[in-house]
C-alpha cells in the first residue's frame, strides 16, 4: 500500500474532481461533501506519506508499470512529501469554511465551484509528486485553468483579473515548455532524476543556460516572483474569498516547490549557484520583490489587496532563501512555505469573515465596531499580524531567523537589512488595520449593531482560529519540524 | 551550581494565568482586581523563594525545549536575574494597589484591558529577568513590546495613538536589530548562552565583527534603555496613565533595556572583550552625553511627568555608563541602581499621578502650596528627590557612590565628573518642586485633602523602602549582596 | 550564416513566431488579439518541439505491416522521434482548453463591460474604484 502513496495523493483528488459534477447533478449539496471528504482523505494520505518517507526514505511509483526514464514516475521524497502534506492540510482547514463563503458570495454555483476546487488541488498535488518534467507542465496547466475559473467568478472586474492571470500564466507555462525543449534535446530525457544525472556532462553548453532561464521564468510567473507578479494583486483581490483563501496560501508555494526542485534537484547547486548566476538573479529579484511588495501593501485601502501585495513580498522571502542556495537559506525558505501558508490562510479567512458579516473588507471603512462585533476574528488577525511582523514565539520570527542566518553566512548584509526592514514595513501596514479595528471610534449615529450573533459563523470561525493557533504552534515547535523533516530535504551540494 | 526547578517557569506564568480570569470577570471590578493582586503576591512569593538558593550560589534552571536547532528556551535564576525579578515583582504589588486607586479616582475606561496587559507585561519582565540565553531574552523582550502597546495607547486619544506608533517604531526597530545581532552572534560564537564574563571572551573574531555585533546587540536593547538618540519614545509615552508610566517606564520596560545592556556587556561580550576591541569608550560617551543632555532637558520641562521622563532617561544611562566603565565596583553600582532608581522613581511617579488624579494638576508651575494639602505625597516626593540627587540616607546614594568609586578606580575621571554634575542637575530640577510645594503658600488647594489611601499608601511604602535600603543596603533581600555577586561573576574574581 | 539559417529554417521561423506572439500579447490592446498572440506563441513552441524531432531521411514513426512480434530489427534512425509528437499532442490539448477558458472569460467581460479594449477596461475599473 505504501508504494501507492505517491499515486494516491493526486489521484484521490482527480477522481473526486471527475465525480463531483456528476454527484452534483443528483443532489446539489453532495458535491461539497464529496470535496470535503476527498480533501480529508488526501490530507490523511499525504501525512501518512510524510511519516513513511521520514522513517523509511523515498517512495517511487511507476505509472503503468513503465520504468523510468521512459515511463513517468511519481516520487515522494522529503521535499515533495512535506509540500504535499502542507498543501492538503491547509486546503482541508480552508474547506471547512469554504462552503459558507461560497454560499454568501456565489449562491447557486456550489457544484461547479467545488468541482473546480478539486481540480485545482489535484493539480497542485500533481505538481508536487511528479518526477517527470513534462508531467509537471501538464499539472501546472491543470491547476492554472482551474485557477482562472475560480478567480473569474468573483466581483465585477474578476473576469478581467482572471484573463490577465490567464495570459501571464499561459505565457509563463509556454516559456517553461520552451525551456524544457532545450533540456530534453541536451539530455534526451524528461525524468527529473535521470536528467539530473546526465546534466553535468553538458554543463558547458550555452543552450543549457537558455533552457534553464526559460524554465525559471516560467516558474517565476507561477510563484509571482518580481517582476513576474503582475497577475497576483488583481487576482487575489477580486476573486471570491474562498478562492483567495485557497490559492493565496498554496498557489505560489507550488511555484516555489517547482523552482526548488528544478534548481537544486535537477540542475543542481553546482550549476545554478557556482557556474551560472541563476541563484544570484533569483536572490536579487526576491530582494526587490520583498521591498516592493511591502511598500505597495502600505498604499492599499482594501484588506484583500493589501494582503495580496503582502503575499508578493512573503513569497519573495521564499525566493530569497532559494537564491541564497545555502543550508540555512533553504531551511528558511521551506519553513516559510508552511509558516506563510498558515499566516495567509488565517488572514484571508479573516477577510472572508468580514465580507460575510460586514459586507466589505475595506480598511478605510473599518472602525472599532469591527472588533466589537468580531472579537475572535480580530484576535486571529492579530496573531497573523504579529507573525508577519516577526514577533517571537510566532512562526514568522523563526523564518526570518533562518533567512537572516543564511544571509549572514553568505556575507550578504544587504539581504539582512532587506529582511529586517520589511518586518518594520509589515508592522506599518498591519498596525494600521489593528489601530482601526481596535481604536478608531465608530461615527456618531452609525447603525446599531444587529441583534444576535455578529461574529463569523462557527463554520468559518473555526478554520480561522485553527490557523491562528497553528501559527503559534509552528513557531514554538519549529525546531522539531526543521530537524525531523526539513533537514532531510538537503539536496546535494548544499 | 545549577539545579533543575520548575519554579522559574511558575514565576513567569502565574500572571499569565491571571489574564483569562481578568478577562472573564471584566464586569465585576472587585473580583477582577483581586486576580491581579493575587497574581502579584504569588509572583513575589515565588521569586522570593528562590533567593536563598541564589545567595548560596545555586542557580535554578528550567529547560523548555528546543526553539531552534541546537538552542533551547531556558530560564536561569542568577544574581542579576534575581535582583531584577525582585524589584519588578515587589513593585508590581504596590503598583497594582496604586492602579486600583488611580483608575477609580481618574475614572479611566477600559480597565480590563489595562489590568490584563499589565499581567502579560509582568510575565514578560520576569521572563526577561530569568532568560538564560539571547533567544529566550529576545522572545520575552518582544512580547513585552507588544504587551505594553495597549497600555501606552490606553487613553485612545490621537496623541496617545501617535505615541503608541512612535513607541512601536522605536522598539520594533530595536527588536529587528536584536534578531540580526543574535543570528550573527550564533554564527560567530556557536552558542547564545549568557556566560558570566562574556560568551565571546574565548572567541576569536575580527574587530569589524565584534564592533558590528556590539552595535546591533547594544543598539537593540539600547532603545528600551533610552540611550540617546534612541530615547525619543519615552517622553512621548508619558501620555499613558501614570501607573503605566510608573511601572513600565520606571521599572519594567526601561529596566529591561538596561538589564539587557548589562547582560550584553557582562555576559555576552564581557569586560575583557570590551576592553580589547575598544567597545567601551563609544558606549560610555553616548551614556555620558545622555546623562547630561537628559538632565538639562529635564530642567526645561514644566509638565511634571515629562520632567520625570527625562530624569529617567538620565538615570538609565547611569547604568549604561556603569557597564561601560569596565570596573567591578561600577558594574555592581549599575546593577544596584536598577533597584535604587526603581524605588525612588516610582515614588515620584506615584506622587505625580496622585497629584493628577486628585488635584487635577499636571504642570509644576501650578503646584504651589500643594504640600500643605497633600503632605504625605509631597514628603515622599522629597525623599525620592534626595535619593535621585545621590544624597544619603536614601538608597540612591549608594548605587551612585559605587559607580563613582568604580569610575575613579578605573581611571575614568571624566565619568566621575559627569556623575557629579548630574547630581547637581538632579537637585536643580527636583528640589524646587519640593520647595514650591511646601514653602510657596497658596490658597488654591485649600480644602483639598490627601489622595485616596490606595494611592498614598504605595507611594509612602516605596519612599520608605528607599530610606530603609538607604540605611541598610543589604537589608531584607540582600540587594547589595546580589549586586556584588553579579560583579564578581562578571569580572571573575578580579573584584 | 545563410547556410546555418537555411539548415535551421524551421527554428528561425518558429522563433519569429514566438516574437510575434509575445508582441501581440504585450502590445495589442484588444483582448482577443492578445489571446490570438498567446495562441501563436503556443503554436510556435509546439513547432519548435516538433521540428527537433525530425531526423534526416526519417519517416513517420509507424511500424508498417508487421503485426505483433516484429522479426527484423528496427533501426531507430529510420524513424522520427515520436516522443515530442506525443508530448505536443498534450500541449495542443492544453492550448485548446486554455483558449476555451479564455473565450469564456472574454464573453463574461464583454457582457459586463461592453468592450474588449484593455485601456477602456482599465479606465472603467479604475473609475469603479477597483
Amino acid at each position: 500500500m505504501t508504494d501507492q502513496l505517491p499515486l494516491l495523493i493526486p489521484v484521490v483528488l482527480l477522481t473526486a474532481a471527475l465525480a463531483a459534477p456528476l454527484v452534483g447533478l443528483l443532489r446539489h449539496h453532495w458535491t461539497y461533501r464529496l470535496a470535503l471528504v476527498a480533501v480529508a482523505l488526501d490530507a490523511g494520505v499525504a501525512i501518512w506519506g510524510l511519516v513513511e518517507v521520514v522513517r523509511n526514505g523515498e517512495i517511487r511509483y511507476e505509472l503503468g508499470g513503465w520504468a523510468p526514464p521512459i515511463g513517468i514516475e511519481y516520487v515522494l521524497d522529503p521535499l515533495s512529501a512535506f509540500f504535499a502534506a502542507v498543501i492538503a492540510c491547509v486546503a482541508l482547514i480552508v474547506m471547512i469554511g469554504a462552503r459558507r463563503m461560497v454560499e454568501v458570495e456565489l449562491p447557486e454555483k456550489e457544484v461547479p465551484y467545488f468541482a473546480a476546487v478539486l481540480l485545482l488541488l489535484a493539480g497542485f498535488q500533481g505538481i508536487v509528486v511528479t518526477g517527470d518534467l513534462f508531467n509537471l507542465y501538464v499539472f501546472l496547466e491543470i491547476t492554472a485553468l482551474a485557477g482562472y475559473a475560480l478567480v473569474a467568478v468573483g466581483e465585477r472586474p474578476s473576469p478581467v483579473a482572471a484573463f490577465r492571470y490567464l495570459l501571464l500564466g499561459a505565457t509563463g507555462a509556454s516559456f517553461y515548455l520552451l525551456g524544457l525543449w532545450f533540456v530534453y534535446n541536451l539530455t534526451g530525457s524528461l525524468n527529473m532524476a535521470d536528467v539530473a544525472a546526465i546534466l553535468p556532462a553538458v554543463w558547458d553548453n550555452p543552450a543549457l543556460a537558455i533552457g534553464l532561464s526559460l524554465m525559471v521564468v516560467g516558474m517565476g510567473v507561477k510563484m509571482a516572483l518580481w517582476p513576474l507578479h503582475g497577475w497576483l494583486p488583481d487576482a487575489y483581490t477580486q476573486a471570491p474569498s474562498a478562492t483567495s483563501a485557497l490559492i493565496a496560501p498554496i498557489g505560489t508555494k507550488v511555484g516555489a516547490y517547482a523552482l526548488i526542485r528544478i534548481l537544486f534537484f535537477v540542475f543542481g547547486a553546482g550549476l545554478v549557484r557556482d557556474r551560472l548566476p541563476v541563484a544570484d538573479i533569483v536572490l536579487w529579484l526576491s530582494a526587490i520583490g520583498i521591498v516592493y511588495g511591502s511598500i505597495m501593501a502600505i498604499a492599499q485601502r482594501e484588506l484583500k489587496r493589501m494582503l495580496a501585495y503582502s503575499s508578493v513580498a512573503q513569497v519573495a522571502y521564499i525566493g530569497l532563501g532559494i537564491g541564497l542556495a545555502n543550508p540555512a537559506g533553504l531551511v528558511g525558505a521551506v519553513l516559510h512555505v508552511v509558516n506563510h501558508a498558515f499566516m495567509k490562510a488565517a488572514l484571508f479567512m479573516v477577510a472572508g469573515n468580514m465580507r460575510a458579516r460586514l459586507g466589505h473588507s475595506d480598511i478605510s471603512r473599518m472602525d472599532a465596531e469591527v472588533r466589537r462585533r468580531m472579537p475572535w476574528t480580530m484576535a486571529a488577525f492579530t496573531v497573523g499580524a504579529l507573525s508577519m511582523i516577526g514577533i517571537p514565539p510566532t512562526a514568522g520570527f523563526f523564518s526570518k531567523w533562518y533567512l537572516a542566518s543564511g544571509s549572514i553566512d553568505e556575507g550578504l548584509w544587504i539581504m539582512v537589512v532587506v529582511i529586517l526592514a520589511s518586518s518594520l514595513l509589515n508592522a506599518v501596514y498591519f498596525f494600521r488595520v489593528l489601530e482601526r479595528a481596535y481604536l478608531r471610534p465608530p461615527p456618531e449615529g452609525g447603525e446599531p449593531a444587529p441583534a444576535g450573533r455578529t461574529e463569523a459563523r462557527p463554520v468559518m470561525l473555526a478554520p480561522t482560529l485553527i490557523f491562528a493557533v497553528g501559527i503559534v504552534l509552528l513557531g514554538i515547535f519549529n525546531a522539531g519540524i526543521v530537524t525531523t523533516v526539513i533537514d532531510l530535504i538537503r539536496p546535494g551540494g548544499l | 551550581m545549577p539545579y533543575d526547578s520548575v519554579v522559574p517557569l511558575l514565576a513567569v506564568l502565574v500572571s499569565l494565568a491571571a489574564v483569562p480570569l481578568i478577562l472573564l470577570t471584566s464586569k465585576r471590578p472587585r473580583l477582577r482586581e483581586s486576580w491581579t493582586i493575587g497574581a502579584a503576591l504569588a509572583k513575589f512569593v515565588l521569586v522570593l523563594s528562590m533567593l536563598p538558593a541564589v545567595l548560596d550560589g545555586r542557580v535554578a534552571v528550567t529547560r523548555l525545549g528546543e526553539v531552534l536547532p541546537g538552542i533551547e528556551l531556558t530560564l536561569r535564576v542568577d544574581s542579576l536575574g534575581m535582583l531584577f525579578a525582585l524589584v519588578a515583582s515587589t513593585l508590581w504589588i504596590l503598583t497594582s494597589v496604586y492602579s486600583i486607586g488611580y483608575v477609580r479616582d481618574a475614572h479611566e475606561r477600559k480597565q480590563t484591558r489595562y489590568f490584563a496587559s499589565f499581567a502579560v507585561c509582568l510575565s514578560a519582565t520576569i521572563g526577561i529577568a530569568f532568560s538564560a540565553n539571547v533567544i529566550t531574552f529576545i522572545t520575552f523582550y518582544e512580547v513585552l513590546t507588544i504587551a505594553t502597546y495597549p497600555l501606552v495607547i490606553h487613553k485612545e486619544t490621537p496623541e496617545a495613538i501617535r505615541a503608541g506608533r512612535k513607541y512601536l517604531a522605536y522598539t520594533l526597530s530595536g527588536g529587528v536589530a536584536l534578531l540580526a545581532g543574535a543570528a550573527w552572534l550564533y554564527r560567530v560564537a556557536g552558542s547564545l548562552d549568557f556566560v558570566p564574563g562574556g560568551l565571546l571572551q574565548d572567541v576569536d573574531a575580527s574587530t569589524a565583527t565584534m564592533r558590528g555585533l556590539f552595535v546591533l546587540l547594544i543598539g537593540g536593547v539600547g532603545v528600551k534603555a533610552a540611550v540617546m538618540p534612541l530615547h525619543a519614545w519615552l517622553p512621548a509615552a508619558m501620555v499613558a496613565p501614570t501607573p503605566v508610566s510608573a511601572l513600565l517606564h520606571a521599572v519594567a520596560v526601561v529596566k529591561s533595556g538596561v538589564f539587557g545592556v548589562l547582560r550584553m556587556a557582562g555576559f555576552v561580550f564581557g569586560p575583557v572583550v570590551m576592553a580589547d576591541y575598544g567597545l567601551a569608550l563609544p558606549l560610555a560617551v553616548f551614556a555620558g552625553f545622555t546623562i547630561l543632555a537628559a538632565s538639562l532637558l529635564a530642567l526645561a520641562q514644566d509638565n511634571l511627568k515629562r520632567r520625570l521622563a527625562y530624569s529617567t532617561i538620565g538615570h538609565l544611562s547611569y547604568i549604561v555608563l556603569a557597564a561601560a566603565l569596565i570596573s567591578p565596583e561600577a558594574f555592581a553600582g549599575g546593577v544596584l541602581h536598577i533597584a535604587t532608581h526603581a524605588t525612588m522613581k516610582i515614588t515620584l511617579f506615584f506622587a505625580a499621578g496622585a497629584i493628577y488624579a486628585h488635584a487635577h494638576r499636571e504642570n509644576i508651575s501650578e503646584l504651589d502650596g500643594i504640600g500643605r494639602a497633600m503632605p504625605w505625597t509631597m514628603t515622599a516626593f522629597a525623599v525620592g528627590s534626595i535619593g535621585l540627587a545621590g544624597l544619603p540616607p536614601v538608597n540612591g546614594f549608594e548605587s551612585k557612590w559605587l559607580i563613582g568609586v568604580g569610575a575613579a578606580s578605573s581611571g575614568h575621571e571624566p565619568a566621575l565628573v559627569v556623575l557629579l554634575i548630574s547630581g547637581v542637575l538632579n537637585a536643580a530640577y527636583l528640589f524646587p518642586i519640593v520647595y514650591r510645594a511646601f514653602w510657596r503658600p497658596s490658597r488654591q488647594f485649600a480644602g483639598l485633602g490627601e489622595a485616596s489611601p490606595l494611592m498614598v499608601v504605595p507611594l509612602v511604602a516605596t519612599a520608605a523602602l528607599s530610606v530603609v535600603f538607604g540605611m541598610w543596603p543589604d537589608g531584607l533581600v540582600h540587594l547589595y549582596d546580589l549586586a556584588a555577586a553579579v560583579a564578581r561573576s562578571v569580572f571573575g574574581g578580579a573584584a | 550564416m545563410r547556410d546555418f539559417l537555411m539548415g535551421h529554417y524551421a527554428y528561425a521561423a518558429s522563433l519569429g513566431l514566438v516574437v510575434v506572439g509575445l508582441y501581440a500579447i504585450l502590445v495589442k490592446r484588444n483582448l482577443v488579439k492578445k489571446l490570438i498572440g498567446l495562441n501563436i506563441l503556443q503554436a510556435a513552441i509546439i513547432l519548435i518541439w516538433v521540428a527537433a524531432a525530425s531526423r534526416p531521411d526519417a519517416t513517420v514513426p509507424v511500424l508498417e505491416g508487421s503485426g505483433h512480434g516484429v522479426e527484423h530489427a528496427i533501426d531507430a534512425a529510420d524513424y522520427l522521434n515520436p516522443l515530442p509528437h506525443t508530448l505536443m499532442l498534450t500541449a495542443i490539448v492544453v492550448g485548446v482548453a486554455t483558449t476555451g477558458v479564455a473565450f469564456a472569460l472574454l464573453i463574461s467581460i464583454y457582457r459586463r463591460y461592453g468592450t474588449l479594449d484593455e485601456t477602456e477596461l482599465l479606465n472603467e475599473m479604475r473609475e469603479a474604484g477597483g
